[in-house]
């Protein structure tokens, strides 16, 4: 801009030296100063609060409006080889409170609270009485109790999500499935085995949030929650409630003590049923005994008796030593090694290495394992995975007993032959029984089901040896045989009893343990089944009068859920048209 | 000169008003996303009640005993087979 300047014309009136302020320099240079001052005095407090104090003032900010939401994820489910479920959690509630706000409740609130989650008010009272800051009032509360418990607003009372564990098959299969504790943690069975791939891992996010709660946007990166996977099992949920019901049938029928039936498809080592019995609902898990909660199939071992033998005549026949029809002498029906008699619960004659199997001898037998080295019969008997634990996978397996050969006496070789001597957990029993059904082969045994092929298994036996073995098990649920009372209707079966002596304190009591392990159909095998009945009385005790129908009715109707076409003779009866609906 | 100030404030003020509109329209939007997936949530949450529901109604012990004491079926003897004569005859042939 252009200034124009007036033409210097003597004094102007405000330049008139009367007019002259007379101020001192100072007082504006300290004006000056002060003000200076004050802004200096900004420009700290600034670079305190901004520099300095920053991060502490950015938190106070970030906790008014950001959140961190955990985002939980559900545990996996476990279902059986047809997708039934088994174990599946589902949302509840947990009610927790703040004890200095929930003590500001009025009687009537407390009642109605008490009375909502179905527990009396001096118990509410106990819990609020806490000097904590946070207490748990009830957890696992069902979704609609809390949402009437949320809808009236007690003071202090707040809830939070978490998962509860269902058990739709309950104790059917409580011993296979386990459970899990309240912080989704497996204690015991299948949820322990496979506890790493059913956790979930849950997310997290930052929000900010608004005065009303409403997210209103995403902070910073967002970790996604990792659902548990779920476990597939091998279990046939029809099978293991056949087994299972006719488990406890035996068991209430013969007053037993306990029971255990496991069922393995003989083609691929799958577990298909295992049960127990006494056993527990997992969904209310109050008053449980120990008896209850063990798993005896997987964790306790027994002293088999005769189901023993076929390994031990299948070693025979393998060796060359006998064959099929070798006699054997097995009269009087007793016979003594060192200071110890051996004897047949019914004297037999003369008897072919076959009816060894179908009559059990355990003179014929003995005859037969006295003609092995110890390391021979020890051998075998590892090879077909006694004495070592199975490799389930599964809490508590056990490894059994099985001494070393070298201090072995020859009457210990001679009762180890029919199964005393030697203890084994029902599953490594019928694992070791997949020899015969899988043409000499040992499975490994699977829990999980198994889409694509099955794993190779390890020889034992010549195919050869297996047939004929096969014959003799067959023989055994022939009239003539042990076990008439295995047999199925419409299906050839084989297999094998066991009537064991107990040991209490050392020495053999007036007890026993009633087994049967069989193959079905015996032809072409599919399953195998083991059953084995703890302590039964009611006048009976022998393997093949106590365990063999329990097989029986487990296999038969096994084998028609499995859609096995029926191999024995069948009668056609003739129906009149338009009633023959089957 | 303060024509030119006075346009760029204009523009300065229309640009403000259109972050604020659309940071309210994101926020709008984000909170129908949140809502939405709460509904997704609420209705897995329901699906697997309803499955824990259908295995309760479809276990095996329920079912036997319906058939068993409602339907009075049995377990038929396997060694017979029922047909109708015309499928024997089929059969034959």
């Amino acid at each position: 801009m252009v200034v124009r300047r007036r033409p210097q014309r003597g004094h102007r009136f405000t330049e008139s030296p009367v007019l002259q302020l007379a101020l001192q320099g100072w007082r504006s240079r300290m004006v000056g100063l002060l003000l200076m001052a004050a802004f200096l005095a900004l420009v700290a407090r600034g670079f305190y609060l901004q520099v300095i104090n920053n991060d502490f003032l950015q938190q106070k900010g970030d906790s008014r409006y950001l959140r961190d939401i955990e985002i939980s994820a559900s545990r996996g489910k476990i279902v059986d080889r047809n997708g039934d479920m088994l174990a599946v959690s589902t949302p509840m509630k947990t009610i927790w409170a703040i004890p200095t706000d929930a003590r500001t409740m009025t009687a009537e609130q407390k009642r109605q609270l008490s009375g909502m989650l179905d527990m009396s008010v001096r118990e509410l009272d106990g819990k609020i009485a806490s000097e904590k800051t946070f207490t748990f009032v009830k957890r696992q509360v069902s979704p609609e109790t809390a949402e009437r418990i949320a809808a009236v607003k007690f003071p202090g009372i707040h809830q939070e999500n978490e998962y509860r564990r269902f058990y739709p098959t309950g104790d059917m299969t409580a011993h296979m499935v386990g459970f899990t504790g309240v912080d989704d943690k497996g204690l015991e069975g299948v949820e322990l085995a496979f506890q790493n791939s059913l956790f979930g891992h849950p997310g997290s996010r930052t929000v900010i949030r608004d005065r009303r709660g409403n997210i209103v946007e995403d902070v910073g990166a967002t970790k996604p929650p990792q659902d548990g996977k779920d476990v597939r099992l091998a279990l046939d949920s029809k099978i293991q409630y056949l087994a299972f019901s006719q488990l406890k049938a035996a068991v209430e029928t013969y007053n037993a003590k306990a029971g255990g039936a496991i069922v393995i498809d003989a083609r691929t080592g799958e577990i298909l049923a295992l049960a127990n019995w006494p056993t527990y609902n997992p969904n209310n898990r109050e008053h449980l005994s120990g008896a209850q909660l063990r798993n005896r199939a997987i964790t306790d071992t027994f002293e088999p008796g005769s189901v023993m033998k076929p390994f031990t005549v299948a070693l025979a026949l393998e060796k060359g030593k006998v064959r099929f029809d070798t006699i054997i002498n097995c009269a009087p029906g007793r016979m003594t090694i060192g200071s110890a008699t051996i004897s047949d619960a019914h004297p037999h004659g003369a008897l072919t290495v076959a009816q060894v199997i179908q009559k059990s001898s355990n003179v014929g037998t003995t005859k037969i394992a006295l003609g092995f080295a110890p390391k021979e019969m020890w051998e075998m008997f590892d090879s077909v995975g006694f004495g070592q634990a199975p490799n389930l996978g599964f809490p508590g397996e056990v490894n059994g007993r099985l001494r070393p050969w070298k201090n072995w006496k020859p009457i210990e070789q001679a009762t180890m032959s029919y199964g005393h001597g030697i203890a084994v957990s029902l599953v490594q029993l019928a694992r070791a029984y997949t020899v015969f059904a899988h043409d000499g082969e040992l499975m490994p045994l699977s829990l999980t089901k198994i889409d694509d092929v099955p794993p190779h298994g390890v020889r034992v036996f010549s195919p050869q040896t297996v047939k004929e073995m096969r014959a003799m098990l067959e023989m055994a649920v022939q009239p003539e045989g042990t076990a008439p009372k295995a047999r199925v209707a419409g299906y050839r079966v084989g297999g094998k009893t066991g009537t064991a002596y107990k040991i209490e304190g050392g020495v053999y009591a007036h007890k026993y343990v009633a087994s049967f392990v069989g193959i079905a159909p015996i032809g072409e095998p599919r399953l195998i089944v083991a059953v084995m009945i703890d302590e039964p009385s009611n006048g009976a005790h022998f393997g093949g009068d106590v365990a063999g129908p329990a097989f029986s009715q487990i296999a038969g109707g096994a084998l028609r859920t499995l859609g096995v076409p029926p191999d024995s003779s069948v009668q056609v009866a003739e129906v009149p048209v338009g009633k023959g609906s089957i | 000169m303060l024509r030119f100030n006075m346009i760029l404030l204009m523009i300065v003020v229309v640009c403000a008003l259109g972050v604020v509109t659309s940071q309210h329209r994101a926020r709008k939007l984000f909170q129908a996303l949140e809502t939405e997936q709460e509904r997704a949530r609420q209705l897995d949450v329901e699906y697997g009640q309803l499955q824990l529901e259908m295995s309760t109604w479809a276990n095996h012990p329920r079912i036997e005993k319906i058939a068993r004491e409602r339907l009075h079926m049995v377990t038929p003897d396997s060694t017979v087979r029922a047909a109708q004569p015309a499928a024997i005859q089929k059969g034959a042939h």
